[in-house]
């Protein structure tokens, strides 16, 4: 009976510990956080734990009260996601200098066992990003799934050292709401930005 | 971690001595692992699988009511958008109150990949993969690998013309080579990674067909056109969100 007991609060801790969709944001019972700050839709319902380019240990939450621009790359990638950082370079490019204290660019890796901080750390340098308002992220390939899922970012792993990918840039409001999405290379950013600067002089 | 320990006092005081999580947490088989080509693969590649435990049945209505009864986030009033669309639990009566037309051994649906996946990992298992699933789908009564039987996707085309499957109870459909029941004819089942399905040509426009405007160019493809009812799989995966909460999708656990 004892031993069946261990099993059982084995398992129990183990279902708990595995959770990446854990208690502490949305356990509204136990009042972590105050439900009615995030709304139903926020990233900030996500309590995962994500490391910067300088090993910061961050949850998402911590960005709250910023808009928020985000793409998923992976550094070792040769094709799309070069373009997928310029965009996002450009798109940084034609937001006035006075908004951005107010504005997170953020590259999120969907390779999190390729590139630890080191080398999103490296790659920062590379790109000329190795400052706010640039932000790199790696979380767990579960967290990372998670994430996609909440944006629609569609992923595969193709090789050991290539995936193919959706190209989407999402700007989120400072609330953690998705607020727009583009879509494709090289596309025309304008939406883009005008949503930002939207979104970021509200909070001037 | 006080959460943990709290959730196990509850556990252990609820007098569940005796059964560890819940209905058919033991009803499991073995799944040997394998190697096979699946239908999108890169360049006709071979997939290998391996070896993992599945659940015998899709998740129940009964099976899933006892889980939300444990965990509060997960009903109906409780659930937050961003894990559940509004379609979710939609024909129960109540937050723990399943609707009077539903049984309760029928496979649940109306569930999103977030919840489903939350079901799995608080009894210690998991979502299969779509190479897992996929897998373990080839299977016939008799045959490992029936993919080339006419009669066998025959089967399944029927099925996916028919509506209102999912009404019926597990287990009333064939049991395959496996031990598996329901894998074809009641409901469509989530996979853990229904979100690697990039189809060429499909109608969301960051897809494009520009090898080079992929990392990993030419990853996907139709590596067996022929096989329609796994064409009719993928692209299902490729077009719900992870927050989809739909009515003829389900889910069952595997273990490593």
């Amino acid at each position: 009976m004892k031993k069946l007991l261990l099993s059982i609060a084995t398992l129990v801790l183990f279902a708990c510990s595995t959770s990446e969709l854990g208690d502490s944001a949305i356990d509204s019972e136990k009042g972590i956080s105050s439900p009615e700050e995030i709304s139903e839709l926020s990233i900030y319902n996500l309590p995962s734990t994500w490391t910067s380019q300088d090993n910061d240990q961050i949850v998402l939450k911590e960005l709250n009260g910023k808009v928020l621009v985000m793409v998923m790359i992976y550094t070792s990638c040769k094709a799309a996601c070069p373009r997928l950082v310029a965009d996002m370079r450009r798109i940084k490019d034609q937001i006035p200098p006075e908004l951005l204290s107010d504005i997170q660019m953020i590259l999120v890796s969907i390779d999190p066992e390729t590139d630890t901080p080191e080398r999103l750390k490296s790659f920062a340098i590379e790109n000329h990003m190795n400052e706010e308002p640039w932000l790199f992220l790696r979380g767990s390939m579960e967290s990372v799934r998670d994430f996609a899922n909440v944006l629609a970012v569609k992923y595969k792993k193709i090789s050991p050292l290539d995936f193919s990918h959706s190209n989407i840039i999402s700007v989120f409001n400072e609330k953690g709401e998705l607020a727009h999405q583009q879509e494709g290379l090289g596309v025309d950013n304008k939406e883009t930005i005008a949503k930002i600067i939207e979104l970021a002089t509200t909070l001037q | 971690m006080i959460k943990c320990i709290f959730r196990l006092a509850i556990v252990l005081l609820s007098g569940l001595f005796v059964q560890t999580g819940y209905g058919q947490s033991g009803n499991a088989v073995d799944i040997i692992g394998g190697t096979y080509i699946p239908l999108y693969g890169r360049d006709s590649s071979q997939v290998t699988v391996s070896d993992f435990a599945m659940d015998v049945y899709p998740v129940t209505h009964g099976e899933f009511l006892e889980f939300v009864i444990k965990y509060k986030k997960w009903q109906r009033s409780e659930v937050i958008e961003l894990f559940a669309d509004g379609n979710y639990l939609l024909d129960w009566k109540g937050d723990t109150i399943l609707g009077d037309k539903i049984s309760e051994n029928a496979p649940v649906t109306n569930i999103s990949w977030f919840s489903a996946k939350e079901y799995c990992s608080c009894q210690g298992k998991r979502l299969p993969t779509i190479d897992e699933w996929e897998y373990v789908a080839m299977a016939s009564e008799t045959k490992l690998d029936a993919r080339q039987e006419s009669t066998f996707n025959q089967y399944i085309l029927d099925w996916y013309e028919r509506p209102k499957q999912k009404n019926q109870e597990v287990g009333s459909t064939f049991k395959n080579y496996w031990g598996l029941y329901d894998i074809h004819g009641l409901v469509w089942e989530w996979t853990y990674d229904f979100n690697s399905v990039l189809i060429s040509g499909e109608s969301r426009k960051d897809v494009d067909n520009d090898s080079d405007l992929f990392c990993g160019s030419a990853a996907v493809g139709a590596s067996d056109l022929m096989n329609y009812a796994a064409f009719m799989r993928y692209a299902i995966r490729g077009s719900v969100k992870a927050n989809y909460a739909m009515r003829n999708l389900g889910f069952r656990c595997v273990k490593d």
